[in-house]
């Protein structure tokens, strides 16, 4: 039986010629991820495990963004004890407030994730860089710690759900529509402890930013890791920023799925997703044009320099609604020197918006737009659980740039053609 | 190994920002957590539990963030053990991870109503309702995972596996 490109990325971390679905393999990362929440409970991990240095510093990075610029002394000490940490051990990649980034943003940006390359990080959207054609994936902080120090964990290997993407989107749909549209679909446990493998000649018509934003998600189906064929577009974006070695692997013919799903993306709408879960899924003509208090613009999931776009093209020349506070927040400093020099955030600033530093913040209701009780925002990050974006009697929508751009004009949840 | 103690029971997709909410985050001392474990869904938890209290949910239980305060705060609210139809998959590892057991069982997940006095034999993976005199069977862990288990954790595991003696 063949192989799918997840198996075939963890059979060769695992010194192995073939790897089964449900085998528990220890494999060798490429890479471990931690940031300001997960990884002081890693150090600590890390200092029991009675081991004086990690197994390579050169391949862990460390990324204050979630409560950064620290938002309260708590956040301050967590963030000194993980820069303390990467002086002592000496990490190349620790990324301080001014060239941090929201890690899964960052990560790629910096060429730390190329095809075929192992990584975990202490954080469930690692999963982005299947995007890139790695094997990619969301683990623990006890995980981090075990993996810095030994370069090693342990997983089992996944079956695998294979989406054959087909058509051409329209104008305003991006990843975000497709990604909702499947979670929608096969629900938030539609892939549990699978990996989903998306290909198709749809893909050429999905810049990097798009698949970026499919993968990120991929947890929220459930799902272990997403992974996307390796093609022009993908080694582009890694061919300006990978300077090493990588490996391009793809699905053998016989690879084994347990299902194949077709997406023709040429029929997506819009899609957005009501409270609590992901996928409650309705399309914006099914949204009934919902009152909202808030609209934010950025996240792992949408906040990238192609988001960025979309929303200013909206914005441009406009203002937005004056009941509404819209926070847009680009993902790295990077997006946000493009965004500037571009013009974009002269629109933002002039349309009413706020543009502030990359942080992840109000996506889980951190800090930079908490919700009161009762309150609606819609948003382009990853999930709407209760009480994610502040009170618990709160509402978090979910959709992608257009629609967040649309309705931050409107003050509804809107169609962008509308606008 | 066993556990007994009261239910907690929870439905389907209870996620790790209701068992731990990230206003929290900035914390990680155990008792901390505890304080707020799944305050958003149930004010009176951390009130309530008792050390040995099960939580039971139903399908993908844990899904969502990968923090692992989230099984943190339930191991530090005293809770021996979660049952449920299925994990999402970081929150099992996690769990593993850190020495909280957990079980999947459907039969056991659908039958545990909120109250109900449990006792547990991880030795059998036997699980008794004792309020409703009825008895369920969980899938034992593949012995990959019982290593972790026994060994107190994947750091004392991992200490093992790395020579480390001392």
């Amino acid at each position: 039986m063949g192989m799918t490109m997840t198996q075939k990325i963890l059979a060769a971390h695992t010194g192995l010629s073939e790897v089964k679905s449900g085998q528990l393999i220890e494999a060798s990362v490429d890479l471990v991820l931690g940031n300001d929440v997960t990884a002081p409970v890693a150090i600590n991990e890390f200092r029991k495990l009675g081991a004086d240095k990690v197994f390579d510093r050169g391949k862990i990075a460390l990324v204050p963004d979630h409560f950064t610029p620290n938002k309260d002394i708590k956040s301050a000490e967590n963030c000194k004890l993980l820069r303390e940490f990467a002086a002592e051990q000496e990490i190349v990649n620790y990324f301080e407030v001014g060239q941090m980034g929201i890690e899964h943003c960052l990560i790629p940006e910096k060429g730390l994730a190329a095809p075929g390359e192992l990584i975990v990080g202490a954080d469930s959207h690692t999963c982005t860089y299947g995007a890139l054609g790695a094997f990619s994936t969301g683990a623990g902080s006890t995980d981090m710690a075990c993996a810095m120090a030994s370069g090693k964990l342990w997983f089992k290997v996944p079956s695998a759900v294979k989406f054959v993407l087909t058509g051409k989107p329209g104008r305003f749909i991006g990843g975000k529509d497709v990604i909702l549209h499947i979670i929608g679909k096969i629900g938030v446990d539609g892939a549990l402890y699978q990996s989903m493998e998306f290909m198709g000649e749809g893909l050429r018509h999905l810049n990097i930013d798009d698949r970026f934003t499919i993968a990120n998600m991929a947890v929220e189906a459930g799902a272990k890791n997403g992974i996307f064929t390796v093609d022009s577009t993908t080694l582009e974006y890694i061919n300006r920023r990978v300077n090493r070695e990588y490996t391009v692997y793809s699905a053998d013919e016989d690879a084994e799925y347990t299902d194949t799903i077709e997406i023709n993306l040429s029929e997506l709408r819009p899609t957005v997703s009501f409270p609590h879960l992901p996928d409650n899924t309705k399309t914006v003509d099914e949204a009934g044009g919902v009152s909202i208090d808030q609209v934010v613009i950025g996240s792992c999931t949408n906040g990238r320099i192609s988001d960025l776009r979309i929303a200013a093209s909206l914005l441009k020349g406009k203002r937005v609604h004056p009941r509404l506070r819209v926070i847009i927040l680009p993902g790295t400093q990077d997006i946000y020197l493009r965004a500037v020099r571009e013009g974009l955030a002269e629109i933002f600033v002039e349309a009413g918006a706020v543009f502030s530093t990359p942080t992840c913040g109000p996506c889980l209701g951190g800090h930079m737009g908490i919700l009161a009780k009762g309150e609606r925002a819609l948003s382009t990050t990853n999930r709407n659980f209760v009480g994610r974006m502040g009170h618990p009697e709160s509402e978090v929508y979910l959709c992608g740039p257009a629609v967040a751009a649309a309705s931050a004009l409107t003050g509804r949840i809107t169609d962008p053609e509308s606008v | 190994m066993e556990a007994s103690g009261k239910a907690f029971k929870y439905g389907d997709n209870v996620d790790t920002d209701v068992i731990i909410p990230a206003r929290y985050l900035n914390s990680s001392e155990p008792v901390v957590l505890a304080a707020h474990c799944m305050e958003d869904i149930d004010r009176d938890f951390a009130a309530n539990a008792r050390p040995g209290d099960i939580v039971a949910g139903l399908k993908n239980f844990g899904c969502g963030s990968s923090r692992e305060h989230a099984p943190l705060a339930l191991k530090a609210s005293g809770v021996s053990c979660v049952i449920a139809k299925t994990f999402a998959r970081i929150f099992y590892r996690n769990a593993i991870n850190i020495g909280l057991p957990i079980l999947e069982c459907p039969e056991a997940a659908e039958s545990i109503q909120n109250g109900d006095q449990i006792s547990i034999d991880f030795e059998t993976g036997v699980i008794s309702n004792l309020t409703r005199n009825e008895t369920y069977k969980a899938e034992p862990f593949p012995p990959f995972m019982r290593e972790i288990i026994e060994a107190g954790g994947l750091v004392n595991r991992t200490r093992r596996t790395m020579g480390v003696t001392e």
